[in-house]
């Protein structure tokens, strides 16, 4: 078995509310010189050994990512 | 005519759209979002609400449904499908219409009345075009997204179908509310026309136009 991590991303020309609403809600906890925050979302995976790197891609691109508005790396642990 | 209103797991408005389709005089089918068989049915309607409750992304788990592939392949024979609110974002991550819908620029859950200019004659859309429409909007992820070219291409090619009037809900790049397919025969709407095809439930009767309007494309095919 083998431990995969797919970070998902929104792309950076994509306008984040979430990601304003938590730079907001810094602010409100007194906290300064958070300038931005981009919210995404973060994939644990646990594959057979079999499952190569072309059907990682696959997973990611096909069903964890949107690539028409999200970027997404994959890591093998 | 017949045509077919899918439910998946989490869809809430495929009864409003079967009694669109019956009042316009059509017959509604019921399709099941596990089936392979669409039953013959002359047109396909995707629904509004949660399916799979927005998990991963809205409509993400319900574009892979196994009802989704026989659309899609319908799609490419020229079946018109019809995808509102929760069905739109359906149908844009099966890859059947161009774009994405993301979260409202306000962050907040818009439910409200809606005007909409149709500009585009679609299969959907005959009874209705250069008309206004009056037709209720209920969503937080209802802001439609498309690269410089894409949208240039949607314009240019006059396959936006549906615009924000008075107002712009949600964010949507060039107020766009629908698009659609280059054959004009899948359509897309973040607002719900099936909402608004009684008096004494909606803010108007506006909606029961796309409904007639494809049973007249249908008739006419």
């Amino acid at each position: 078995m083998a431990r995969v991590v797919v970070d998902v991303m929104p792309k950076p020309e994509i306008l984040d509310p979430q990601g304003q609403a938590v730079t907001g809600a810094l602010a409100r906890l007194g906290i300064t010189g958070v300038a931005d925050v981009r919210q995404g979302k973060h994939f644990e995976l646990e594959v057979d050994d079999a499952v190569d790197d072309e059907t990682l891609e696959r997973i990611a691109c096909q069903l964890l990512a949107n690539p028409v508005i999200e970027d997404w790396r994959v890591t093998r642990r | 005519m017949n045509v077919g209103v899918i439910t998946f797991p989490g869809t809430l408005d495929d009864g409003d759209a079967a009694r669109a389709v019956r009042l316009a005089g059509g017959t509604a089918v019921a399709l099941w979002h596990a089936d392979h068989d669409l039953r013959g049915v002359d047109a396909v309607i995707v629904p509004g609400g949660f399916s799979y409750g927005d998990y991963l992304r809205a409509g993400a788990i319900a574009s892979i449904a196994p009802i989704m592939t026989e659309v899609v392949a319908a799609a490419g024979r020229g079946l018109p499908v019809l995808g509102i609110c929760n069905g739109f974002q359906i149908l844009c991550e099966a890859g059947l219409l161009p774009g994405a819908l993301v979260r409202n620029a306000g962050l907040h859950f818009v439910c409200r009345d809606q005007w909409l200019t149709v500009e585009a004659a679609t299969a959907w859309t005959v009874d209705l075009v250069g008309r206004e429409m009056l037709v209720p909007v209920k969503n937080a992820e209802g802001r439609y997204v498309a690269d410089a070219a894409t949208l240039a291409e949607l314009e240019d090619t006059g396959r936006v179908v549906f615009r924000y009037a008075g107002g712009n809900p949600n964010g949507s790049l060039n107020d766009i509310a629908g698009v659609a397919s280059a054959d004009g025969r899948v359509v897309g709407l973040m607002p719900h026309p099936e909402h608004a095809v009684d008096p004494l439930t909606g803010p108007s009767t506006d909606g029961l136009a796309l409904f007639t309007s494809v049973l007249r494309a249908t008739t006419a095919a």
